[in-house]
């Protein structure tokens, strides 16, 4: 079972969420968690491991080889992202606009643009108990966060069985990155926070789950503070609420050193209880 | 006229609650852009209203026309991102998948896929509670190019600024390292960082200060909630001084920040004294910067 867990406003506690699930979980359970939001990832920083293994990831991206090529400029006329140019006696090749389609590439008459490997990132994945930990991180100055995404949902694919739990921390936002992370899975729990921020955000990331047809629950973090508007939001659209994490500034200082909350804070380990219960419910009913 | 972008890599650190204060201090020597278009959030705090709306159109998504199709299949084998599965007997292009190459249409033998242009969202612009503009976007669920909807905010707020003759256009910028940053950052004087001293917090910032290097930017810093780990408030002094970037301000830990935005006020509007003060000395620091 693949879980996703995302939200439209960043910093609401997607990683918090993630990083204390899969660890209570792994307490009993083999668990994988990935961490796809690749441009800042941040649950390595709060789940240590044994490094299991390591691999680069690449795009493919043309290369010109001139030897053979005849200057047609047809390469320029079928990119639909500007990537590759002709100028002058030279055929130019702007990797960071490259979306890797292959149509240069393969429609080149004279097979001067074979598609190369660029490394845009790399993947990690750690091991600690039950606990399956992947990440990956995109190269400083790589635009495109979607591919790398895309491989590493695949590098899980091959490497667990259908039926291990797999936890997904996904990039905030309502566009492509978040799309590529949550549209192969089960199930998605939202965190939001009960401020303005947080419902106008939330209402956003609804939006998107009911284009994708995903079942979801809402995760209510830093409970408390601010208004009731999410809640009556929720029961209104007959949205599950799963649970209700507390506000505490003790919650804000663990997480600033990095550490678990639910060993110290009782009150935070009853509310992953009630995501488990709610990830296990909806488990039966696949 | 200069451009300052406020950014912070990670989310949640108070970037736009900051970036509304210095607008509202800025009144009416600035022009307002929301540039995290994706889930955009100023507007819960400048107040738009006599929204002029523009439709953005970017990208391009194919389309099949079943009539002509004769399913010969070559669309769906050259597609990289299996966009064209066959479904109930025909090729139907899956829009979420596209990525609007258009290698599909090139191949195809009947002529029957036309690229189509897409309207991803659209940009506004907005009278504001400072007795300025504000210029913002809306971009649709799981669209493209958010990048390229970045550039055109910044734009027409530059075009804006310049016309009223204003001293600064100052931008919300979003969240990542990715496209809509690179956008948001292209052509800006100077980068306010807000970041916060948690691990994550400092993580991200570094990250985003690595790629705010390569355009050769001048950056300050505020620390948000700084009294809630004095370590990692150091770790992050430690990280200015080697990068040379100013500290601009510490602001502690308060939930003045959420109240404030409950009621749909700037912090500086509804706790003056306080945090308010703490802003309006960075705001005269960061005009001078």
């Amino acid at each position: 079972m693949k879980i996703a867990i995302a939200s439209g406003k960043g910093g609401t506690g997607k990683t918090t969420l993630s990083t204390n699930l899969a660890s209570l979980l792994a307490e009993k359970d083999n668990v994988v968690l990935c961490d796809l939001d690749v441009e800042e990832p941040n649950s390595g920083l709060f789940i240590s491991g044994e490094l299991f293994h390591q691999e680069d990831k690449h795009k493919m991206i043309p290369k010109w080889e001139k030897d053979e090529c005849i200057l047609c400029g047809n390469c320029q006329k079928v990119c639909n992202f500007n990537a590759v140019m002709k100028l002058g006696e030279m055929i130019m090749v702007f990797p960071e606009l490259c979306h890797g389609c292959y149509a240069c590439s393969e429609l080149c008459p004279t097979k001067s643009l074979p598609m190369k490997p660029k490394k845009m990132g790399e993947l990690k994945h750690y091991k600690l108990g039950n606990l399956e930990f992947i990440e990956s991180r995109l190269i400083i100055g790589e635009e495109q966060a979607v591919p790398l995404i895309g491989q590493t949902i695949k590098y899980v694919d091959e490497n667990f069985g259908e039926s291990t739990l797999k936890l997904f921390d996904a990039p905030p936002g309502t566009s492509c990155p978040v799309i590529e992370a949550t549209k192969d899975a089960d199930l998605i729990l939202l965190v939001t926070e009960p401020t303005p921020f947080g419902l106008h955000d939330l209402k956003l990331a609804v939006e998107t789950m009911n284009e994708l047809k995903k079942p979801y629950g809402v995760v209510i973090n830093r409970f408390g503070i601010g208004d009731a508007k999410v809640e009556e939001y929720c029961t209104e659209n007959d949205i599950a609420i799963v649970a209700k994490i507390p506000n505490n500034r003790k919650i804000a200082e663990l997480y600033s050193s990095g550490k678990l909350l639910y060993n110290e804070l009782p009150e935070v380990k009853i509310e992953l209880e009630k995501v488990i219960g709610f990830i296990q419910r909806q488990r039966e009913n696949l | 006229m200069k451009e300052i972008v406020i950014i912070s890599g990670k989310g949640g650190t108070g970037k736009t609650s900051v970036t509304a204060s210095l607008a509202y201090l800025a009144g009416k020597s600035i022009i307002v852009a929301d540039c995290d278009v994706d889930a955009a959030d100023m507007h819960l705090l400048m107040k738009p209203v006599n929204d002029r709306k523009e439709d953005f159109f970017s990208g391009v998504l194919a389309e099949i026309d079943q009539d002509k199709c004769i399913k010969c299949g070559k669309c769906s084998n050259v597609c990289r991102w299996k966009a064209i599965p066959i479904v109930e007997n025909k090729y139907v292009v899956q829009p979420l998948d596209c990525e609007g190459c258009g290698y599909c249409s090139l191949v195809c033998p009947t002529d029957a896929i036309s690229m189509n242009e897409q309207n991803v969202g659209n940009w506004i612009i907005s009278d504001v509670k400072t007795n300025t503009q504000m210029v913002h976007a809306r971009l649709g669920i799981g669209a493209e190019n958010s990048g390229k909807l970045v550039a055109k905010v910044k734009n027409e707020a530059k075009v804006l600024a310049e016309k009223s003759e204003k001293d600064f256009v100052v931008v919300d910028g979003s969240p990542g390292i990715g496209c809509p940053v690179v956008s948001s950052l292209s052509g800006a004087n100077l980068v306010v960082l807000v970041t916060e001293p948690s691990v994550s917090g400092i993580h991200d910032v570094k990250r985003v200060y690595e790629l705010v290097k390569k355009f050769g930017i001048k950056a300050g810093c505020i620390i948000n909630k700084a009294d809630i780990n004095p370590d990692k408030v150091k770790e992050i002094h430690q990280f200015l001084e080697t990068e040379n970037i100013q500290l601009i301000a510490e602001i502690p830990y308060d939930e003045n920040f959420t109240k404030a935005m409950t009621m749909g006020k700037t912090i500086v509007e509804y706790d003056p004294d306080g945090i308010g003060e703490i802003l309006k000395n960075s705001w005269e620091k960061i005009r001078k910067i």
